[in-house]
């Protein structure tokens, strides 16, 4: 039996966790609507001037540009080739195949600086110079891991007997893939784009090792920060950023919870 | 045993001897990695049949059946469908369904879509796809349902669209995976006569697996019956049930005992021995009878089970249906020496 003073106890321990995960975040978003230039506590009043000035801004608008357009390229690589592994891996046996789903999901344990530096040496040892594509192309790295454990895992939950049935209703391989699987997965699918996509909106490290003279949103809120420049603004910009990567987190894990379990 | 021979048990008994063969399986071997889970398999179904393989878990039956349905390649061996050798077609190619186990409906699926899955593939036109949807949700009586998803449905009403699902596409042959396993015994039981009267009315071919031999033997025209890989046995119920072919399959189906006498072995079923306290006579001539005493005695409430001890040592088990209301108390009956009886007829000799 636990006692009042150990559920007081683990209350305020609850209290405490969240509040060291969110007060920073809240403190940003405080600051994003400072009236001043100077980050003080409290702030001296309400403003939307940064916002105007930050929407105004055209390396922002330029890296926001890049950061939506390689988040949704290298997340629509990431669908094709993560389902694609996730339905041979699940479907077919044949040699190698533990070989193989391990090294699928490998690029998400390693950290990023090694994922960034190989990257980045063999682009250079083929003269590929860093751009755009090789921006997509870090990134769908590690897109392909969320959205390939999403598909896998479903269709682990599918039993095998629904497609037997739809064959054994007539339907051949494309119709049953069409008709029963797809529409089986394809929350998981979703899920899994949208994780990807809210991943490589805010990635740092590897795209640092992969861009050239391009900036994604990240990268210049990095830099910003660094230089100690555009603080005002860098606080909208992390708002903003936080929002669209919250939104499509959110929805992806009510899309996984949604899907609850499989009728048998 | 000769597999020609086997193959002809039974179907006089079950008036079926003039039916044309719907399915012959002959010589199928089937092997995963290292086990050998269908072993030379040779059965022949025959139109309007109701035929089921019989056998524990492991025993082959399931991956007999879904051989037939074309899930599986045999690794040897013929499978014909009214004539035709379908050894090699995908299961789409095939005029049979399947009722599953699981049921395996589509989730994301209306109960209607469900049923219409079938014609819809095989370009039903939409009109006569509707009647026969509503047609068949009517003969498994689920005729109001037709709008509901399965997961809204119980169990025994989920086997009923499986049912429903199948049926409407109008197989030559349906084949049953223990369609009615994961029911409760009172719903089984509803559900067993269901089918039986379905079957009466589509007069469609069943082949039905399952391991419940009392199921077997109430719905079957003829079992076959499996142990590792092979088929031991093909009859009709009381065939299986009073002469069956070996030990295996006098334990298998109901139980049984096995007597030893005069170097040979012999069944004797538990309801055909005659037991009564010493010293009183049995009503019945030209009976054995034999010395025993009672070691345990079971009030099943039908009937009672003694298992007695007979002066050689041999323990049989007996049944006695309960005649007359009773209070007694059975535990007490342990130790009682009584008398056994049966007809020396009703013993059979295993080979």
């Amino acid at each position: 039996m636990e006692t009042k003073f150990a559920r007081i106890a683990l209350a305020a321990w609850v209290i405490f966790v969240l509040a060291f995960l969110f007060v920073p975040i809240i403190l940003i978003f405080v600051y994003a609507f400072n009236a001043s230039n100077i980050q003080s506590w409290p702030i001296p009043g309400l403003s939307l001037r940064w916002f105007v000035s930050a929407w105004g801004n055209q390396e922002i608008r330029t890296a926001l540009g890049l950061s939506l357009k390689a988040g949704v390229l290298a997340t629509s690589i990431a669908v094709f080739l993560g389902s694609s592994a996730a339905f041979a891996v699940h479907r077919f046996d044949f040699f190698g195949k533990e070989t193989v789903s391990f090294m699928v999901v490998l690029p998400i344990a390693l950290p990023g600086i090694i994922t960034g530096m190989a990257l980045n040496s063999f682009f250079v040892f083929w003269g590929l110079g860093l751009s755009f594509w090789t921006i997509v192309i870090g990134h769908a790295t590690f897109c392909i891991v969320i959205v390939y454990n999403n598909v896998i895992a479903r269709l682990r939950r599918v039993p095998r007997s629904l497609e037997e049935a739809s064959m054994d209703l007539g339907a051949d391989a494309w119709q049953t893939f069409r008709r029963i699987t797809l529409p089986m997965i394809s929350t998981s699918l979703v899920a899994g784009a949208l994780l990807a996509f809210a991943l490589s909106f805010d990635e740092v490290i590897v795209t640092t090792f992969t861009a050239g003279a391009q900036n994604t949103l990240p990268l210049w809120i990095f830099g910003a920060i660094r230089l100690g420049q555009r603080l005002p603004e860098v606080n909208v910009v992390v708002l903003f950023v936080m929002s669209l990567t919250f939104l499509p987190v959110l929805l992806a894990y009510k899309l996984t919870n949604q899907a609850g379990p499989m009728v048998k | 045993m000769n597999g020609i021979v086997q193959q002809q048990v039974g179907t006089e008994e079950a008036g079926l001897a003039e039916e044309p063969v719907i399915v012959r399986v002959s010589g199928v071997k089937k092997k995963y990695r290292d086990v050998t889970a269908v072993d030379h398999v040779d059965l022949e179904v025959r139109r309007g049949e109701f035929y089921t393989l019989l056998g524990p878990s492991g025993s082959g039956k399931t991956t007999t059946l879904r051989l037939i349905a074309g899930f599986e390649k045999p690794d040897q061996g013929l499978i014909e469908l009214n004539g035709a050798d379908v050894t090699k077609l995908p299961p789409y190619d095939r005029d049979i369904n399947t009722v599953f186990q699981d049921y395996a409906l589509f989730p994301h699926m209306s109960v209607a879509e469900n049923v219409a899955y079938g014609l819809q593939t095989k370009g039903v036109p939409k009109d006569e796809c509707k009647e026969r949807v509503i047609e068949a949700l009517r003969m498994v009586r689920l005729q109001n349902f037709g709008e509901r998803k399965p997961a809204e449905l119980s169990g025994g009403q989920r086997q009923r669209v499986g049912l429903a699902r199948a049926i409407v596409n109008r197989p030559k042959v349906l084949l049953l995976d223990e369609p009615l396993g994961a029911l409760d015994l009172k719903l089984r039981q509803e559900m067993q006569s269901e089918l039986k009267r379905i079957q009466a009315e589509v007069k469609i071919t069943f082949l039905y697996v399952t391991h419940d031999q009392e199921e077997a033997l109430t719905m079957s025209d003829r079992i076959a019956i499996f142990n590792h890989g092979r088929i031991v046995q093909i009859g009709t119920p009381t065939d299986v049930y009073e002469k069956p072919a070996d030990a295996f399959i006098a334990s298998f189906v109901g139980t049984s005992n096995i007597l030893h006498r005069h170097g040979k072995r012999f069944v004797l079923r538990p309801e055909k021995i005659r037991i009564a306290p010493l010293g009183q006579l049995f009503d019945e001539a030209g009976l054995h009878v034999e010395d025993g005493r009672i070691l345990e005695a079971i009030y099943v409430g039908m009937f009672t089970r003694y298992v007695v001890a007979l002066a050689d040592g041999t323990e049989v088990t007996a049944v006695r249906q309960n005649f007359d209301r009773t209070t007694a108390r059975f535990r007490d009956a342990a130790g009682t020496t009584v008398q056994v009886a049966w007809r020396p007829d009703n013993l059979f000799e295993l080979q």
